[in-house]
């Protein structure tokens, strides 16, 4: 933690910290530079200034918790009716390795409705020292004020170093209520964990859109939060049965709440292309709109759904919901395929944030290539076919 | 009913891009626009104040420029609009954020309902609103893709979860975060433009708020820090894979698996 001091007598006011901070952070202002509001200090200002004019001082040590006092790693487990979020499954896989490093006991808080004991059972077959459970036929839906209050509950008894959160629509409610709770630290979407001798959680997470990566740590308080997303870390092994479950006092005072329940659906959600991880895309080189189900195929194959670029949305052949570029949706799957389709600019613009582009087309100088981590120069009507092949026979 | 919405400048794009030689940020000059998830938002607001009449106040924290963007808002039919600007708020995160936005609220503005964007596209996290009600000890519900009757001190609002669909009836004043696409915005108006080219945007700083501990706020406030930053492993290195149609689909399978796409 510190400030950073501007030393007006070195500043050549050349504009270039101004011009460079991501933030919009600096401005020239009456023949001096100042400091607004934005800055998240990244301190690139003092590594650019050209005049050493821009310093960052450490100031004095924040008065920080007792660390020791603090200790292991807690695992929330979201469920619904129909079982545990897989994404618990995921945090507590990374969770036991973190824990390894230091010699951390792993724990979990489960809560929901009577159903919630049976689930925790399954919980003790994936290297668990304590699950917490909070039963109670009022917990069976999601409201912010009763599981916050809960989570607060845990974490008093527990007091855990580490609280990881699935960064689902549920834990993203509910991780910053308990963070701000306990006046300590959040960070969200992790992509990657870490954890120090000292018990810092490192944290990296993709900021500006992804285009870079922050390291973020929680130096001072506890517990430290973060949110990680679904399928971003590897599935918790399934092994001996092992650990204990605690069955915690469900109090009328944690039920306290300015929310009620009044109904809920189970639905099956068609998900938008933009929320697609996986898409499928075609484009002119198909030659009738009944190809458009070998695609399907594949994207059934994958898990993900079939987009389409303009031409195609003109003919008819899809809706422009379902359309990739500037007049349609801009993407970022973790993989698109694109079939067929040459790379205009426009489309190119609306999917090249994409993580990992495999781009099938016959003729080798289209512009598709120049986005694409793997070109296929081939015909889609051959690669298509064997490659929902070979994602099926893989998948058994 | 008074509806306050918290609105953020941020960034005209996104792409912004790390020097690995340097490690200097190259982004273009685009201009600073207002959060496009918020617009969402405004809009939710404008219809709740239509349905229900009373006044619509838009917040910020952030530079005084942020002003440009509170001039939209008016053109959009917001009534009054603060700025929470201070050097003091500087280097701050989601914790501190989000304290700045509960003092400034409560040291400006009076509020039934509390409407939040879901996310920023600068910062990304979709934390702050959430956070602000916990400081206010209000109500929140995130996500909501459903706003629906608001009668004797309630509201009614839609979430969908992962597998579940769930309306909660929850009491004033609380604090919603919409969900994109919940309806169409409205575009700024020309009329209103005219209408509204006097109108003051109040600028509100450290000074005004109750809390006058300067190390609730900003850095100092703050929880968390970042240590570095650094470019994401590039994937890009183009490789184009020859073959048989088999061969191929072989590769490409192998490599799905590796990076867990399936």
């Amino acid at each position: 933690m510190g400030v950073l001091n501007f030393h007006r007598e070195r500043c050549t006011l050349c504009g270039q910290c101004v011009e460079q901070c991501p933030f919009g952070a600096l401005e020239l202002k009456d023949g001096r530079v100042e400091l607004n509001a934005s800055c998240k200090m990244c301190r690139l200002c003092v590594k650019n200034c050209p005049a050493e004019a821009i310093t960052y001082v450490e100031e004095e040590e924040k008065e920080s918790v007792d660390k020791d006092k603090w200790r292991g790693i807690l695992v929330f487990a979201e469920q619904e009716a129909s079982g545990i979020h897989p994404v618990a499954l995921e945090l507590i896989g990374k969770a036991r390795e973190l824990a390894g490093k230091i010699n951390y006991p792993l724990y979990v808080i489960l809560i929901g409705s009577e159903k919630a004991t049976e689930q925790a059972e399954e919980l003790l077959y994936y290297g668990i020292d304590r699950v917490h459970v909070y039963a109670h036929k009022e917990l069976a839906h999601f409201r912010g004020d009763v599981y916050t209050a809960v989570m607060e509950d845990c974490i008093r008894k527990v007091r855990p170093s580490v609280v990881l959160v699935g960064a689902t629509s549920l834990g993203r409610s509910l991780a910053p209520a308990c963070a701000t709770r306990f006046r300590t630290g959040l960070t969200a979407d992790c992509t990657m964990l870490d954890i120090k001798e000292n018990t810092d959680l490192v944290q990296i997470r993709p900021a500006f859109g992804g285009n870079i990566m922050a390291q973020i740590v929680t130096t001072h308080t506890r517990p430290q939060f973060a949110t990680v997303r679904y399928k971003v870390m590897d599935v918790a092994k399934r092994q001996e049965r092992f650990g204990e479950i605690i069955y915690e006092t469900v109090t009328q005072e944690m039920l306290k709440s300015g929310m009620e329940v009044i109904g809920t659906e189970t639905v099956n959600q068609e998900k938008g292309i933009e929320e697609e991880e996986i898409l499928v895309v075609g484009g002119r080189g198909l030659k009738k709109q009944e190809d458009l189900k070998l695609l399907e195929e594949l994207a059934k194959a994958l898990g993900g759904q079939v987009a389409t670029t303009r031409p195609l949305v003109e003919k008819g052949w899809n809706d422009v919901t379902r359309q990739i570029g500037l007049s349609g949706r801009t993407v970022k799957p973790k993989l698109i395929i694109t079939c067929g389709v040459s790379g205009a600019v426009q489309f190119a613009a609306g999917m090249d944030n994409s993580q990992c582009i495999v781009a099938i087309n016959t003729d080798p100088e289209a512009g598709i290539f120049k986005v694409a981590n793997y070109g296929i120069v081939g015909d889609l009507y051959e690669i298509v076919p064997k490659l929902t092949q070979a994602v099926r026979e893989r998948k058994q | 009913m008074k509806i306050v919405v918290c609105i953020k400048q941020v960034p005209g794009t996104s792409q912004v891009e790390i020097d690995e030689a340097t490690g200097v940020l190259k982004r273009d000059g685009a201009a600073a626009k207002i959060n496009p998830y918020d617009l969402y938002t405004l809009e939710a607001a404008m219809r709740l104040k239509e349905a229900y009449g009373g006044t619509v106040t838009a917040v910020t924290m952030g530079p005084p420029q942020a002003e440009a963007m509170m001039k939209e808002a008016y053109m959009m039919g917001v009534d009054e609009a603060y700025i929470f600007t201070d050097r003091a708020f500087a280097g701050a995160d989601v914790l501190a954020t989000a304290y700045t936005l509960a003092q400034g609220i409560t040291a400006a503005c009076e509020y039934d309902i509390i409407l939040c964007g879901k996310q920023t596209t600068d910062g990304d996290t979709a934390q702050v609103g959430p956070a602000i009600a916990e400081y206010l000890g209000i109500p929140c519900a995130a996500w909501v893709s459903e706003i629906g009757e608001v009668e004797a001190g309630f509201i009614t609002v839609g979430q969908n979860f992962v597998n579940q669909k769930q309306k909660t009836r929850m009491e004033l004043p609380c604090l919603i975060t919409v969900e994109k696409d919940i309806y169409t915005p409205r575009l700024p108006s020309y009329r209103l433009k005219a209408a509204t080219a006097g109108r003051k945007v109040h600028m509100i700083s450290f000074g005004d708020f109750q809390d006058q501990e300067v190390s609730h706020y900003g850095l100092k406030g703050s929880a968390t820090s970042v240590e570095r930053i650094f470019p994401p492993k590039s994937l890009k290195g183009r490789d184009f894979l020859e073959g048989t149609a088999e061969e191929v689909a072989g590769r490409l399978v192998r490599l799905f698996a590796e990076r867990k796409y399936i």
